[in-house]
């Protein structure tokens, strides 16, 4: 039948478009592991940069990368979680709500350069923190905003009604039900959210270009207030920055990097399913 | 607002652990410069533990601006200050010429051309002349590179080579002209395309690209940069390379400027690539 | 579900505090709940503040100049507009066709064990950093762009390929969750009716599915618009309008590319300064359009993603 032969070489063809989108990403991955794999070790990780950057490791970009992540947290998560308390169980539907919402929408689809410019004229300049991890924190932290708040909502609207009847049934207040009941049953999907948008934080360079990032510091950051050397920043300088830098080690920090993001992903998930598993209604 | 809270929570309890136990130098500007101002960091850096010298790229008009902007102590430049400049820094800078570079004009080692004069060179940027061929190359269209135009480099091409030195011309480069981020951009993409022109700090260069021998007018000689011409003066182009301060740093500032300046300081000039400033 | 929480909550006032900070927390989570359109406002009101000083000190007729040569005080928006639309064009060009097909594939088509393998790759291709992908494409892309024949490898399409590889674990889950929500019902009638399943799925399935396709390329392109640091790295930034049949193998430089590259470095104050918010204030117009159009059109189901 000719309709039978036309569905089997649509399907072909379909398959074949669906291995041209994944073969790629396997040839991506398997280049940056092997090749990353080659300059990776223990002194690489754990090393001050030397001579102009071309010896030595990248502990500074490391420790930097990891400061401006937990900044992003503290930054993000009262706000986030404040929001997505806010909408789940204090929004009345209407104008106001609706206009949340656009605006969570909106912060999400923001550009990262554009953050970094926000980032720039208001904590920077106008605030005067200066090019400085705390400035940093606070302008990934905005951008990390929405998917916490998105997925910490969501966490917050699965625990069942019946938890919050019973709390108020039994004169507990609003507030006593939130922080006791509905909470802490939300907390793995909370957790997952901040995870996510931590994972996002670690990842990215355009926001902090002009509010954190250092070319080189010769030692680690010692408060705050410091400017920082982050990874992100430090696979684009010594990509296309540093000359006679040799390919073992752009490849390894490229590795590193992918590996703590995906990590991060990889722990919301495990979050995510181990308290799917474990949720008694 | 509750950011803002938070935010001076955090920053207070860093300052307060600060202490005084390292001190920062903020040293900005010139990528040309970064080799140079990183080794000077290091060196200097371990000689003299309780200081912290934060070297940052970005260009030399980003160094002089920072300068302006009170975010850094010492800006690196490959070009002389502008008077706009100066008249925006609340006292006159301290300039201090810490070495001396040749511009580097290169090309894919495959690329049979060998030898430009000054207006060929102009011509091949402003778009003018667009082949290989026109050259005396292969028929290939010639793809120019450039640093970005913060770069004094950059500066210093557009009013050395485009318009040849002269003040009153407004040619500016072909709109095609790549604009890298930096001399290693440049190096790599040449390393890599047999139809690329760049230019780049002879510290730079490898045995990977091919210099061009320049002649400064069309009956000129065409000399290869080196050290030795660069310092006497037969390559055409030959430019200082520059620290500015603002006249009223720290005296540790001035203590690195000065070691700068010694003999040490002179010596990594030299292993760079670069021409040591001559007292 | 939220009318019922309402309602609730309307007659469940707390008679006995427990606690006199109670009030307090109330109006800190309220607080919380309107930052979003606070910063959005802030971020606004920074942007426009910070650019229009450019509006005021060059004539309007100055942005269409053709060059963009800021250190000769030469502002013509033209070329980085088209800078970043090409590459967009690219982007959504080569990330719409294939993701959808690939949803299609991974929903209708795929045996289960094979989805199991590639749905995960395509959630680790959405995790992996932009810069990552962009020094892949600094490294091994655009060395191979240039060997198909282009006269550098640092081009527009360079860097709508790479784009098109970020957005598209977007643009798949989407379309997957778009052709999921067809009823079941639509497929068994068409199928009860003798049509194949190709049939099924060209006639049937993709039409319903059609809003939900429309988002997924809005936000593709919210995300492409937006994107930074990939494409300063493979798209050789001349500020140049390409012309001709091979446009879109020319280097071109966008507008988020021209920020990173030259924010760093100017002077505070100076017009340069104040183009380059005013560059950005045009990124988040757009991106605002964008996404609150494709948030009307997928109501309520998704608010996370997207970005750059």
């Amino acid at each position: 039948m000719r309709r039978q032969q036309r569905q089997r070489l649509a399907f072909l063809l379909v398959s074949g478009v669906a291995w041209a989108v994944t073969i790629p990403i396997m040839l991506v991955i398997g280049l940056i592991a092997t090749r990353g794999l080659e300059g990776m070790s223990w002194a690489f990780l754990t090393e001050m940069p030397r001579e102009g950057m071309v010896e030595g490791g990248i502990l500074p970009a490391l420790v930097g990368t990891v400061w401006l992540t937990i900044g992003t947290a503290i930054v993000a998560m009262p706000l986030a979680i404040g929001a997505a308390v806010y909408l789940a169980e204090y929004a009345r539907p209407g104008p106001l709500t609706s206009a949340i919402r656009l605006a969570i929408v909106n912060l999400a689809g923001i550009p990262s350069i554009v953050y970094g410019l926000f980032g720039l004229g208001l904590f920077v300049l106008y605030l005067q923190l200066g090019t400085s991890i705390v400035a940093g924190a606070l302008t990934l932290g905005l951008m990390t905003l929405p998917v916490v708040i998105s997925t910490a909502e969501e966490a917050i609207r699965a625990v069942p009604q019946e938890f919050r009847l019973t709390s108020l049934s039994l004169g507990a207040s609003r507030w006593q039900t939130i922080r006791h009941q509905v909470l802490p049953h939300a907390l793995p999907g909370i957790l997952t959210g901040v995870i996510l948008g931590l994972s996002r934080a670690a990842g990215e360079t355009a926001p902090i270009l002009f509010t954190a990032a250092a070319y080189y510091l010769p030692s680690l950051p010692s408060s705050p207030a410091d400017p920082t050397m982050a990874l992100p920043y430090h696979l684009y300088v010594i990509a296309t920055q540093v000359p006679n830098m040799p390919l073992a080690p752009q490849f390894a920090t490229a590795l590193t990097l992918m590996l703590i993001v995906l990590s991060l992903t990889v722990a919301a998930s495990v979050v995510r399913s181990s308290y799917r598993r474990r949720r008694e209604w | 607002m509750l950011a803002l809270g938070l935010l001076n929570m955090s920053c207070g309890g860093g300052r307060s652990d600060t202490g005084e136990a390292v001190r920062m130098i903020q040293n900005t500007g010139s990528d040309t410069m970064l080799q140079l101002a990183q080794a000077w960091a290091e060196t200097y850096g371990a000689l003299h533990p309780e200081l912290s010298i934060a070297v940052t790229g970005g260009g030399s008009g980003a160094g002089i601006a920072a300068l302006i902007n009170g975010t850094t102590e010492v800006a690196n430049a490959s070009r002389r200050i502008k008077d706009e400049e100066v008249a925006k820094l609340p006292s006159p800078p301290q300039e201090h010429q810490v070495a001396v570079d040749a511009l580097a004009v290169i090309v894919h080692p495959d690329n049979p051309v060998s030898q430009l004069t000054l207006r060929q060179l102009s011509d091949v940027y402003q778009g003018k002349v667009t082949n290989w061929r026109q050259l005396g190359g292969l028929d290939a269209p010639i793809i120019l590179l450039s640093r970005e135009t913060n770069s004094g480099t950059h500066v210093y091409f557009l009013e050395e080579v485009l318009r040849l030195g002269d003040k009153e011309s407004t040619d500016i480069f072909a709109s095609q002209t790549l604009l890298m981020p930096s001399s290693v951009g440049i190096t790599s993409e040449i390393r890599r395309n047999p139809n690329a022109i760049g230019y780049d700090g002879l510290g730079y260069v490898t045995a990977e690209e091919k210099v061009l021998a320049l002649a400064d007018s069309d009956d000129g000689r065409y000399v290869r940069p080196s050290v030795a011409t660069a310092r006497d003066g037969s390559y055409p182009l030959a430019r200082g390379l520059f620290l500015y301060t603002s006249g009223q740093e720290r005296a540790e500032v001035k203590d690195y400027i000065a070691w700068i300046m010694g003999d040490d300081g002179q010596a990594i000039v030299a292993r760079l690539g670069f021409v040591a400033s001559e007292k | 579900m939220d009318a019922s929480r309402a309602a609730l909550s309307r007659t469940t006032r707390p008679t006995r505090s427990g606690n006199r900070m109670e009030p307090w927390i109330e109006r800190a989570v309220r607080l919380a709940g309107l930052s979003a359109i606070f910063i959005v406002a802030l971020i606004f009101i920074f942007l426009i503040r910070l650019s229009l000083p450019a509006l005021t000190r060059i004539p309007l007729s100055a942005f269409g100049d053709l060059r963009w040569y800021p250190i000769e005080e030469r502002f013509g928006l033209v070329s980085l507009v088209v800078g970043s639309l090409l590459v967009t064009a690219v982007a959504v060009g080569i990330a719409v066709p294939l993701g959808l097909v690939t949803a299609i594939y991974l929903g209708e088509i795929a045996p289960p064990w094979l989805g199991d393998i590639l749905k995960p790759l395509i959630e680790i291709l959405a995790g992996i950093p932009s810069i990552v992908l962009g020094f892949v494409g600094w490294v091994a892309l655009a060395p191979l762009v240039q060997r198909l024949g282009a006269p550098t490898g640092l081009t527009a399409f360079t860097g709508g390929l790479i784009l098109a590889y970020m957005a598209l674990p977007t643009i798949i889950s989407i379309a997957e969750d778009a052709i999921d929500a067809v009823p079941k019902s639509y497929r068994d009638g068409s199928l009860a009716l003798g049509a194949t399943r190709w049939q099924t799925i060209y006639r049937v399935v993709l039409p319903a599915a059609r809003s939900g396709i429309v988002t997924a390329v809005m936000l593709g392109i919210g995300r492409a618009v937006g994107e930074t640091m990939a494409v300063m790295m493979v798209t050789g930034n001349a500020a140049h309008v390409p012309r001709g049949t091979s446009m879109l193998f020319q280097p071109v430089r966008t507008m988020t590319a021209t920020i990173a590259a030259e924010m760093g470095e100017v002077a505070r104050g100076g017009t340069h300064y104040h183009v380059l918010f005013l560059i950005g204030a045009l990124l988040f117009l757009i991106t605002f359009a964008i996404n609150s159009v494709a948030a009307r059109l997928v109501g309520r189901r998704r608010t996370g993603e997207g970005g750059g």
